[in-house]
């Protein structure tokens, strides 16, 4: 007896029409990325790239050379410290005026609603300007005023950085427990006030703990900027790929991971020690 | 009702706060930065004659239309490598979740590891290098980067998901790629989706930097502009970025709304 096996799909058609403008959509998208495959494997390119990674083995580990690694990486941990340092002296005012559970005009019939309500929206648009450009477009400006090293570096983390937790500082406002902060609000205290005693008690820990975690993207985000001439691990990482030197890489990879690492794991100490 | 009594004095507390203040002021002093320089009058007026010089904008036609190329190239740069590190992480993510054994977990995750814990732009240097100047290397690196992220995200979730329908399956007489296939992949498929739309998301922003090594889209405009101290022209490019960055922000905002919503 003969067996017969059927592929019928009763979706075919609707995979099939999927398919096509997949398809459709995806040759442009790949012609716009010059999307060339074969370039992967263009003689001229592999040789330099197979003779950039070979000297990735052993990693160059002088000591002159390791030292110079070791300042950058202080370097890098103290442009983290410092520019989160700022980016919390511009939150902090920046997320208290857009906090909505501590507006006064919100409360009731106020003379003054309109002010208020204009002074919180240019607070969200400066903020939002802030934080829309990534820190390395930032660094890649400041590097042209205050010169190449790590205070550009600093600025641009405390610019981006600043947005990004005077954002997050109002929404955890928002969402702790506010009617002790009304409360107080209503009674004719000061929005100062209102936050120190009605909000900062329940919210501080939460607070506190977004702010080291931001520390902890702050120092990934301070050697990627070396790149563009802004101090610390990457500028030396740049110099070296500059070079073609890749034994000077691979040290400098290989102590950016423990960096990071080292973040990771300063973060967790610290946040647990506060919970 | 939560109640919060008054704290008691806590050394501990006081300790770590006095440490953190500590290494601020040094992590200040070691890089010689006085943030109060900055508002010297020179300081200032430096920055203002900086600034004044990317006003107006270059908002000509013929520029326009590179800065909206460099736009549909960034697009796509981060949407083809997300889409290249999304196949790539389905086929690793069997033997993250540990379907190979335990040894080949161990290797795949490790190797995962290493793919996340390298920068994108350092990805993209190294991609440079490999094929040349242009969007591909971006996206290559791009890929790369957030394989590492897919790959170790599809593996947890394929770990999660009950192995009930690909074990009976199994057991029924199917191979282990039917198994996966008919038995896990429908049930973590929309997972698996809005993790990828997520990582594409946080690409895009990322592919509008790439080019500052040389890797294509946006940034590599807005580099060399900056390199040729077109100031007006660069201006231009930073707004299409800003532009670009808030309108993924809402659309993604918007999509979780409606996803959440219809969640119920």
């Amino acid at each position: 007896m003969k067996r017969v096996v059927y592929f019928r799909d009763p979706d075919a058609l609707r995979r099939f029409v999927l398919t096509c403008i997949a398809l459709a959509i995806l040759w442009p998208m790949m012609q716009l990325a010059q999307f060339d495959v074969f370039a992967l494997f263009e003689v001229s390119n592999l040789k330099v790239f197979t003779n950039f990674l070979i000297q990735f083995f052993p990693p160059n580990l002088q000591l002159s050379f390791l030292a110079l690694v070791l300042k950058a990486t202080l370097e890098t941990l103290a442009m983290a410290t410092a520019g989160i340092a700022l980016a919390m002296l511009m939150a902090i005012p920046l997320g208290l005026i857009i906090t909505y559970s501590l507006s006064i005009s919100r409360i009731g019939p106020a003379s003054g609603h309109r002010i208020a309500k204009l002074g919180r929206y240019l607070a969200r648009m400066l903020m939002l300007l802030l934080r829309g450009i990534p820190e390395i477009v930032w660094a890649l400006l400041l590097v042209r005023v205050f010169g190449l090293g790590p205070i550009a570096g600093v600025l641009a983390i405390a610019i981006t950085y600043g947005g990004m937790l005077a954002k997050v500082y109002s929404e955890i406002l928002e969402t702790e427990n506010t009617l002790p902060a009304k409360a107080l609000l209503m009674l004719g205290s000061g929005r100062i006030n209102a936050f120190l005693y009605g909000l900062l008690p329940s919210a501080s820990q939460e607070l506190a703990s977004y702010t080291i975690y931001r520390w902890e993207c702050a120092v990934r985000a301070s050697v990627v900027m070396g790149f563009v001439g802004a101090g610390g691990l990457g500028q030396l990482m740049d110099q070296s790929m500059k070079m073609l030197n890749g034994g000077e890489v691979s040290t400098i990879l290989i102590m950016f991971l423990l960096l990071v690492l080292l973040a990771d794991y300063l973060s967790l100490i610290i946040r647990r020690q506060l919970a | 009702m939560k109640q919060y009594p008054a704290r008691e004095f806590c050394l501990k507390c006081l300790i770590t706060l006095v440490l953190i203040a500590l290494f601020i002021v040094v992590s200040f002093v070691y890089l010689s930065f006085n943030p109060l320089a900055l508002f010297t009058k020179q300081a200032m007026s430096d920055v203002v004659i900086y600034t004044a010089r990317f006003f107006p904008p270059d908002l000509s036609p013929s520029f326009l239309q590179k800065v909206w190329s460099g736009v549909l190239q960034t697009l796509a740069i981060s949407a083809l490598a997300t889409l290249l590190a999304a196949i790539a992480s389905l086929f690793l993510a069997l033997p993250a979740a540990g379907q190979f054994g335990r040894s080949a977990k161990v290797a795949t995750r490790f190797f995962l590891n290493f793919l996340r814990s390298v920068p994108e732009l350092v990805w993209a240097v190294l991609m440079v290098l490999a094929v040349g100047l242009g969007p591909f290397a971006g996206t290559l690196a791009l890929a790369l980067h957030t394989t590492g992220v897919l790959g170790r995200l599809f593996g947890e979730t394929l770990e999660n998901h009950s192995p009930n329908a690909s074990q009976a399956l199994r057991l029924a007489g199917a191979s282990n790629t039917q198994a996966f296939i008919y038995g896990a992949l429908p049930g973590i498929y929309s997972q698996l989706l809005s993790y990828s739309l997520y990582r594409w998301e946080m690409n895009i922003r990322m592919a509008t930097i790439l080019g500052f090594v040389g890797a294509g889209g946006l940034g590599q405009i807005l580099y060399y502009e900056l390199s040729l101290l077109h100031e007006q022209q660069a201006s231009t490019v930073i707004m299409a970025m800003l532009i670009l960055v808030i309108a993924v922000d809402m659309i993604s905002n918007k999509l979780r709304r409606v996803q959440m919503h219809s969640l119920g």
